[in-house]
């Protein structure tokens, strides 16, 4: 297997390729973000809990539930993990 | 009368012809199976058919209503799709294996009673394990075996729950079942099983990733959505229900992270979209029900979309651990862009078929004004978009480049994509048409602006959190690994238990019989000692003769034994 780096292999390079490109894209996606924020003050809010009427509550929300999930399945693979082959020995 | 029959039988019957055709025709004749009883279900009208007596026992093998009608249609679409997508195989015994299984899916849909849903739940195993055996190796045929024997085992509780239920009602009719009764509780049971309820799943985690490339398309159809519909017929608002399906949304995805074989993780975000349309079903409102049926008509087709497209990687690469694979956009751009259809479906991402369908059972969930179930539903609804939304297509087809070149995948292969990803955005993007068909009276506008607002929100600051967690390296990398779940209890520790008791049982027996056999040789000495050649003359020379005999006897048992 050729390993990541495209100048080894004669593949042509794809725009993803370029890191500045992917910077390009996640500073951009980051702008979006920031974007859905701000869009937040101007929506009208019908939830029938008091909660979703907070600023930003579903974003919020999204963001610490995603880091809470990640941090915690983190965790739990110091009790789970185990070797790949474990239950064919 | 042709349209009184049923249509499972066209799929069934029609499969066991497939053998004997040369494989040139073989292909045309099973793509037009599944139009053929399609037709067939469009021309028999509501009602039931199909009056059997079995040993004076009246059974009902048709039954058709709005809501068995809205999943055989499902099932049929579902079964074309597996059919073109598995166009190339020239495997007969999965060929006749997919067919018989979706026949006999269908089949349990129409059952009007409880007997006859018995009796094709288990030609749904029997037929469904062949598609994980035909995989061809150790672990499959191991995996095989577990799964046949929790689904058979959910059969047998279905039978005795049936069982019991017509002692108690004298009535055999699959309708609303009330859970008090021991027999509606082994049903439930039995139904608990299917569905992978929480404790009861890891068969689905444990066996859909060791299926065949095509095999797993079919299994992530079938099994668990006629569970989901006899969860609908029978329980539709059984309360325990809502809390056993949010646990089933949540505790898959914390899995599912941290799982290196994608369609492990696939199998597991299977497990959690089951959740969503368990606690629909026990919400137990019209617009609920809707939901869940809803929702379980979209999962069929984007969770096979998905079970495709890492099908197409595992047929080209030859794996699908997510430590081997990276940038195959290159190789695979089209199965990369239905795989994204799929990931933005499950996500429910505005103008795809998650959105429209999930919404109902949270907004269902919002109107009783269960606040916790709400959260933890919006918890899996961030949790699912980042596991199957974005670490699915992420690790197959970006990250870092593998440096693996392979083809595209296969045209009929691409075609099947093709079609599924169309439903999944026509679904998402004119939903009117969709509601249209579905069983309940409900009204529901997925767009309104708050709505889509909202979700969009909470997808895009749940992709921050993975592209910020990835870029501080925060974020766990792939492993090669296992990852223990509720098999180890059976796999592991019911093994060693059953292990050493029958070490224990052996050794026991081995001083047992050493015991005995020392204690006969001794009595044996001493009778030889006393009345032998050399010792008094036995008074009883008979009887003398048969204890002598009778103990040699149980000499030469022992020693054999």
């Amino acid at each position: 297997m050729n390993g990541a780096n495209p100048e080894n292999s004669n593949d042509k390079i794809y725009w993803l390729d370029v890191p500045t490109n992917v910077d390009r894209l996640v500073r951009g996606f980051y702008a979006v973000c920031a974007l859905l924020l701000l869009i937040d003050l101007l929506v009208p809010k019908h939830g029938a809990f008091a909660i979703e009427h907070v600023f930003g509550f579903y974003a919020f929300f999204g963001f610490v539930a995603c880091v809470t999930l990640v941090l915690v399945a983190k965790q739990l693979r110091r009790i789970l993990m185990r070797p790949e082959r474990y239950y064919d020995r | 009368m042709i349209a009184e029959a049923n249509p499972a039988l066209i799929l069934i019957l029609g499969a066991v012809l497939i053998p004997f055709l040369p494989y040139r025709w073989r292909g045309v004749y099973m793509l037009l199976l599944p139009p053929l009883a399609c037709a067939n279900l469009l021309m028999l009208p509501n009602g039931s058919f199909g009056h059997i007596q079995l040993f004076s026992l009246p059974l009902t093998t048709i039954r058709i209503d709005a809501l068995s009608r809205f999943f055989a249609s499902g099932f049929l679409i579902a079964a074309e799709l597996g059919v073109i997508y598995a166009f190339h195989l020239k495997d007969r015994v999965q060929q006749v294996a997919g067919l018989v299984y979706a026949g006999s899916a269908l089949g349990a849909i129409f059952a009007g009673d409880l007997l006859t849903l018995f009796l094709f739940w288990e030609l749904i195993s029997l037929a469904s394990v062949v598609l994980i055996f035909a995989s061809g190796n150790r672990r499959s045929y191991r995996a095989g075996m577990r799964y046949l024997v929790s689904q058979l085992g959910s059969g047998i509780l279905l039978l005795f729950g049936t069982l019991l239920h017509y002692r108690a009602t004298g009535s055999l009719e699959f309708a609303w079942i009330e859970l008090g009764s021991a027999g509606a509780w082994l049903i439930f049971l039995a139904f608990g099983i299917k569905c992978a309820f929480p404790l009861l799943h890891a068969w689905l985690e444990d066996a859909y990733p060791e299926a065949t490339v095509t095999g797993a398309v079919f299994l992530s159809v079938f099994t668990t959505k006629v569970a989901v519909y006899a969860l609908a017929r029978g329980f539709a608002g059984t309360e325990i229900l809502v809390p056993i399906g949010a646990v089933m949304t949540i505790f898959p995805i914390f899995y599912a992270v941290i799982e290196n074989d994608l369609r492990r993780v696939l199998a597991y975000s299977l497990n959690n979209q089951l959740g969503f349309m368990v606690v629909g079903i026990g919400l137990g409102t019209s617009l609920s029900l809707n939901g869940a049926v809803a929702h379980a008509f979209a999962d069929i087709v984007f969770k096979s979309l998905l079970f495709m497209s890492m099908g197409a990687v595992l047929f080209r690469v030859g794996t699908v651990k997510a430590t081997e694979l990276g940038g195959l956009y290159k190789s695979m751009p089209w199965t990369t862009g239905f795989c994204l259809i799929g990931a933005a479906s499950i996500s429910a991402f505005p103008l795809f078929s998650g959105f429209v369908t999930k919404s109902m059972v949270i907004a269902a969930a919002m109107d009783g004004g269960h606040f916790w179930i709400w959260i933890a539903l919006l918890f899996a609804s961030a949790g699912v978009f980042h596991h199957a939304g974005i670490k699915i297509p992420y690790f197959a087809f970006f990250a870092h480049d593998s440096g693996k070149r392979c083809q595209e995948a296969p045209l009929n292969m691409l075609i099947a994509m093709a079609i599924s990803a169309a439903l999944c955005i026509g679904i998402g993007s004119f939903p009117g048409q969709f509601y249209a068909l579905l069983p309940f009276k409900a009204e529901f506008q997925p767009y309104r602006i708050d709505h889509v607002t909202a979700q969009i929100q909470l997808l895009f600051w749940s992709a921050l959190a993975f592209t910020l967690l990835i870029r501080s390296r925060i974020y766990p990398p792939e492993l090669a690994s296992t990852n223990l779940d509720f098999d180890w209890f059976y796999r592991r520790l019911g093994r060693a238990v059953a292990v050493s008791t029958g070490r224990c049982a052996d050794r026991l027996w081995i001083t047992v019989r050493r015991a005995a056999f020392e204690q006969t040789s001794r009595a044996l000495q001493q009778l030889l000692a006393r009345y032998g050649s050399k010792g008094i003359p036995a008074p009883h020379t008979s009887s003398m003769v048969f204890w002598a005999t009778l103990m040699l006897a149980a000499l030469l048992l022992l020693s054999y034994l």
